[in-house]
């Protein structure tokens, strides 16, 4: 018995060393320059947690530094340090399969030891990100900062820092609305007003829906936005759509000759811009859905698209 | 299955309050924390309890008011929040995130009202946008308790002249746009209730919506109560708009309730300056709408506001009120062919009792009202309407009370005109409700032409109408009205005598068409009447201007005799008698002998032919001598004649005892006081003797017949004729007769087979105490007694 115990606690001993055994013999941080006055925004990591990191948009400069620290009397001996700006698009049924839209690469050192905390400021000028960070369904579009120290015989020490990019696009010059009739034939008769086809983020819709002809017995009527994530292509696309809100505008039976407004903010609810064609690899588009419920529950509905835009703040 | 229907309804409101409350208890806690995420959630929840249907509007207006109490506390903290610096604008947007439309609205109203308060942005701006977007609730009830939550807690928060929300950008139009819409949208809602759901449940909802009215109503009560809406813009925007939503709604619960609503709420003042606009939609109402209760309260107020002040009436004028409201009422009532006799009358009753209170001065315009409804009547026949009947009754009692005066009511040549319409029993009442008029005010009819006019009033109790069945006319109420009739014969009066014998000629005509059953009650007024009028030709002056004068006495017992001779065909042989005697007498006095000698004949032909009752003879025997003993008019001859036969008559009695007594009272024919000529004394004595032997006659039948002698009454009474003759100083009468009377008597008293009679032994012992009295007075009288022996 107490042999056993023993054992055990050596066990557990030896974990120990092997756990110091593989840590990597030295930690490296990634900071930006403008680390405490850049926006910080959250993002869900893979794990599920949410963390804040920084934001950006395109064309700007990523200027930061990097530092190596070795753990207190070890000596790291490498091939060279380098740090790399990837944009990658991560499809989910193609799992592990990265595409990098984005590859830039800074080296930071030559071959040779360290032996002592090391600094090294970094910077990416103007860089070119054409698309937003994104976590779909069925993909994910991600920036990362990726630092390598390249060793022989053994595994390179790597190291990441996410930051999420968006772009803002000024309001649109065109921008019409969205007038359509639409009906059952000697049933119901609507024509439904979106006053802008193009949103931004915490834009309004303001609308209405005037009942030309009514011979159901309606229930309600609601407006849902609806987000169509479709990846792939060909054969192999897959389409995802999600209800994002479900907004109710109408409560019982309206007769011929009402107007019923629509107003609803898009603020409470987690839009991203449209995304048309990301890369060959994936769009994200808009919808609106007005939905007519009967009182046998039948539901009548009208898909209209809409373009959601990012707005530049003031 | 209802009884369910109910326990359920019960279960699910409390199963509702039971949501409310848990809810409303989450949001105290989060207010009391300032949490104010929390505080919408949860207060979105609570309100989510009022998204039911299944409750009836009662049940569902108890879920309100509880969530009503726990909006002002989540008001009361907005407008904390406010104040600590959260914006209200941003409160505004945030309550609009909730998902659900019915919570989303009150949330929105409420922070709305804040929103106003505030004053960060016109008032009218966040009325405009509430009163709008609560259109998204199109179920009636839910609607109509969303707009009414609107409306109260708007309701001091209008842009109204003088109130704290009125600028430059907010006007008084504003707030009456707000209310308006707000009406006119509950309205809709309302209306549409009815048209909702199965056809079977129709009068449940019914039941249901009238239940709700209020709520729809309170939004003219609020527009009443704003301070800028003057004559111009009531004119020129509320009335209209109002009018014009009544009028399309199409419903009649809503045009009913919203007509009434609108005299109701909104100054008299403003009513009598829009009659046009106002009158021009009640023809454009449904058919089916009870507008004559409505169109009757608004003349009903009107007719208030005119009797509030002499002030305004120059108004009532200047409008025209009374042609506009009678050109109004001619429109509904062709609008509305359907509209039953009730109404049509309800409606002009009204309109008179306007007129009589805003021009009381206008006869012609009242004449006009009952005219136009003598031609709405006219083609239908009689009514059989019992509402209607008491309609009419009120319509033409109007008048009478309104002048107190029976007189304004007779210029009126349409008042009997309506009358004919009422069956015979309506038409007695207002007879009846008439000559009580004229009693309780004393109305001084004096010309023929309005007693003429005032028989035409009330002919159903003159005459017999047509159908009307006489058994089932209870006697006592027949004696009534008749008697009522006689009293208002005697009130006609006019000093003039010319005229007055008009009125009598007039009564005449009109109470001979009356039939035999009313003659007797109606005559003999009418005779008085005429008699009051001979003594006051009699007592004046012989006319100054010869025969120019038509009404003599001679002319008027001419006339009587007449009258009185319709009695026998009655028959009343007994009334007759008694008035023919009346109007010898009269005569007498005027010193017409042969009239009255004239009628004295009629009374002897009565009492021979048609008076058979020996009871009834008696009675008129003596009225005749009475009568006959009073006339000094005739001459011997005549006199002789009468005196004659009337002493024939006494003789000729049935019973004995009344034989005995009408000879004795003949005795005084042939002795008057004081009628010098008329002192006979012999014949005195011999109808006295001829009583005594009657008296004899008498007891011997009667001691013949029974065994006893009778009462010594009537020797007694012949005795006390003896006294006074002898007395007045008849030389016939002589002392050795009294004596042996007295003798008679004392010995019948103490003969054996005379029947006591207490009565007749105080009589002779009084009689007896006389004499001796008499005799102890001394002078003459006790000379003359002295040798009495008793």
């Amino acid at each position: 018995m107490l042999g056993k115990l023993l054992i055990q606690d050596s066990t557990k001993a030896s974990w120990n060393y092997l756990v110091g055994a593989f840590k990597p013999p030295c930690n490296i941080f990634i900071s930006f320059a403008d680390g405490r006055s850049r926006k910080q925004v959250p993002l869900k990591k893979e794990n599920g947690k949410t963390v804040m990191v920084a934001l950006f948009q395109s064309q700007e400069n990523i200027v930061g530094e990097v530092v190596i620290e070795p753990i207190q009397g070890k000596k790291v001996e490498h091939n060279g340090v380098k740090i790399e700006l990837l944009g990658q698009i991560e499809l989910y049924f193609d799992r592990g399969n990265f595409y990098d839209f984005t590859s830039l690469v800074r080296e930071l050192d030559v071959p040779g030891e360290l032996y002592e905390r090391k600094t090294y400021p970094f910077e990416f000028s103007t860089v070119e990100m054409p698309y937003e960070s994104y976590n779909g369904v069925n993909v994910r579009l991600r920036y990362i900062l990726k630092v390598t120290i390249s060793r022989n015989y053994v595994s390179n020490i790597v190291e990441y820092q996410d930051f999420v990019v968006r772009n803002y696009t000024p309001p649109p010059s065109i921008n019409n609305s969205i007038k359509m009739e639409v009906g059952i034939e000697d049933c119901l008769h609507i024509e439904f007003e979106y006053s802008k086809s193009k949103y931004h983020l915490k834009d309004v819709i303001i609308g209405k829906i005037y009942f030309l002809l009514v011979r159901i017995k309606l229930k309600n009527m609601e407006l849902e936005i609806r987000r169509r994530e479709s990846t792939g292509s060909g054969p192999n696309t897959y389409v995802e759509t999600e209800t994002l809100a479900k907004f109710e505008l109408m409560d019982g039976a309206p007769v011929r000759g009402e107007s019923i407004p629509i107003r609803l903010f898009l603020s409470p609810y987690e839009l991203t811009p449209t995304y048309r064609n990301i890369n060959n690899k994936f769009c994200v588009k808009y919808y609106l859905n007005l939905v007519l419920v009967d009182e046998e529950d039948r539901r009548y509905f009208k898909q209209q698209e809409i373009t959601v835009y990012r707005l530049l703040e003031t | 299955m209802i009884a369910d229907g109910v326990e359920d309804e019960e279960k699910w409101l409390a199963a509702g309050i039971a949501g409310l409350q848990q809810n409303a208890f989450y949001m105290h806690r989060a207010l009391d924390s300032n949490n104010l995420r929390d505080a919408l959630k949860y207060s979105a929840q609570m309100l989510s309890e009022l998204r039911t249907s299944r409750l009836s509007p009662h049940k569902y207006y108890e879920l309100y008011m509880r969530a009503f109490d726990e909006l002002r506390k989540l008001e009361m903290f907005f407008k904390e929040e406010t104040r600590r610096g959260c914006s209200i604008i941003d409160l505004y947007e945030l309550v609009q995130h909730a998902g659900n439309i019915l919570p989303r609205l009150y949330l929105l109203c409420t922070v709305g009202s804040v929103y106003i308060k505030s004053k960060e942005a016109p008032a009218k701006d966040v009325l405009k946008d509430l009163v709008e977007m609560c259109r998204g609730i199109q179920n009636p009830v839910r609607g109509l308790f969303l707009r009414s939550y609107l409306a109260q807690v708007s309701r001091d928060k209008l842009p109204d002249i003088g109130s704290e929300y009125e600028g430059d950008a907010d006007t008084v139009v504003d707030a009456v746009e707000f209310v308006l819409q707000n009406f006119t949208e509950m309205n809709k809602l309302w209306v549409r209730m009815q048209q909702q759901g199965p056809a079977r449940e129709k009068e449940k909802r019914e039941k249901e919506r009238s239940e709700l009215r209020d709520l729809v109503g309170k939004n003219l009560h609020v527009l009443s109560q704003i301070e800028g809406v003057d004559l111009d813009m009531y004119k020129d925007t509320v009335l209209p708009r109002i009018l014009e939503q009544v009028v399309n709604c199409k419903d009649e619960l809503a045009q009913y309730y919203l007509m009434d609503c609108i005299i109701q709420v909104f100054p008299d003042e403003y009513h009598l300056q829009t009659l046009d606009v106002l009158l021009g939609a009640f023809p454009q109402l449904q058919p089916t709408v009870d507008i004559k209760t409505v169109l009757s309260r608004l003349m009903e107020r009107l007719s208030n506001y005119a009797a509030s002040s002499a002030d305004v009436l120059p108004e009532f004028l200047q409008v025209e009120a009374f042609l506009k409201l009678n050109n109004a009422i001619g429109k509904v009532i062709e609008a509305q062919p359907d509209m039953p006799i009730l109404g049509v009358i309800t409606l002009y009753s009204s309109l008179l009792t306007f007129t009589l209170h805003v021009h009381p001065d206008r006869l012609d315009y009242a004449d006009q009202v009952l005219g136009a409804c003598v031609r709405k009547l006219s083609g239908k026949g009689k009514l059989e309407d019992n509402k209607a009947t008491k309609q009419i009754v009120a319509l033409l009692s109007a008048p009478l009370e309104k002048y107190n005066d029976i007189v304004t009511a007779l210029k009126l040549s349409n008042y009997p005109r309506v009358m004919e319409y009422l069956d015979s029993e309506t038409n007695k009442v207002m007879a009846t409700v008439i000559i009580q008029s004229i009693m309780k005010n004393k109305t001084h009819i004096s010309t023929a032409d309005r007693v003429e006019a005032l028989f035409e009033l009330i002919k159903g109790l003159i005459k017999d109408l047509d159908g009307t069945l006489d058994d089932e006319v209870d006697e006592d109420d027949f004696k009534e009205e008749q008697n009522s009739v006689s009293r208002l014969i005697q009130m006609l009066y006019n000093d003039d005598p010319e005229e007055m014998f008009k009125i009598i000629c007039t009564v005449r005509k009109h109470i001979l068409a009356g039939g035999p059953k009313r003659l007797s009650f109606t005559v003999p007024p009418l005779v008085f009447s005429s008699l009051k009028l001979v003594r006051q030709l009699q007592g004046r002056e012989e006319n100054p201007f010869g025969e120019e004068e038509s009404t003599t006495p001679k002319k008027i017992f001419q006339l009587l005799n007449q009258t009185v001779e319709t009695l026998s065909n009655v028959p009343a042989p007994e009334l007759a008698l008694q008035l023919y005697l009346q109007c010898a007498e009269a005569a007498n006095d005027c010193d017409l002998e042969p009239v009255a000698y004239e009628f004295f004949t009629q009374a002897y032909i009565l009492y021979e032919e048609e008076i058979s009752d020996s009871r009834a003879q008696v009675t008129a025997i003596h009225l005749i001598i009475g009568t006959l003993q009073r006339m000094h008019v005739f001459g011997v001859e005549n006199r002789d004649t009468l005196t004659h036969k009337a002493t024939g008559y006494s003789a000729k009695l049935l019973k004995k005892p009344d034989q005995c007594r009408a000879v004795y009272a003949c005795s005084h024919l042939f002795w008057v006081d004081d009628q010098d000529n008329v002192k006979d004394g012999e014949r005195v004595l011999l109808c006295l003797k001829r009583a005594l032997r009657i008296a004899n006659a008498a007891q011997q039948m009667s001691n013949a017949a029974r065994g006893s002698t009778g009462s010594v009454t009537l020797f007694v009474e012949i005795l006390n004729k003896y006294l006074y003759f002898f007395e007045k100083g008849n030389p016939q009468i002589t002392v050795a007769a009294i004596q042996s009377l007295l003798e008679l008597i004392t010995t019948e008293m103490q003969s054996d087979s005379s029947t006591p009679d207490p009565a007749a032994d105080a009589f002779f012992a009084s009689t007896l105490r006389y004499i001796e009295f008499q005799k102890q007075k001394g002078g003459a009288v006790g000379e003359k007694y002295e040798p009495i022996k008793v």
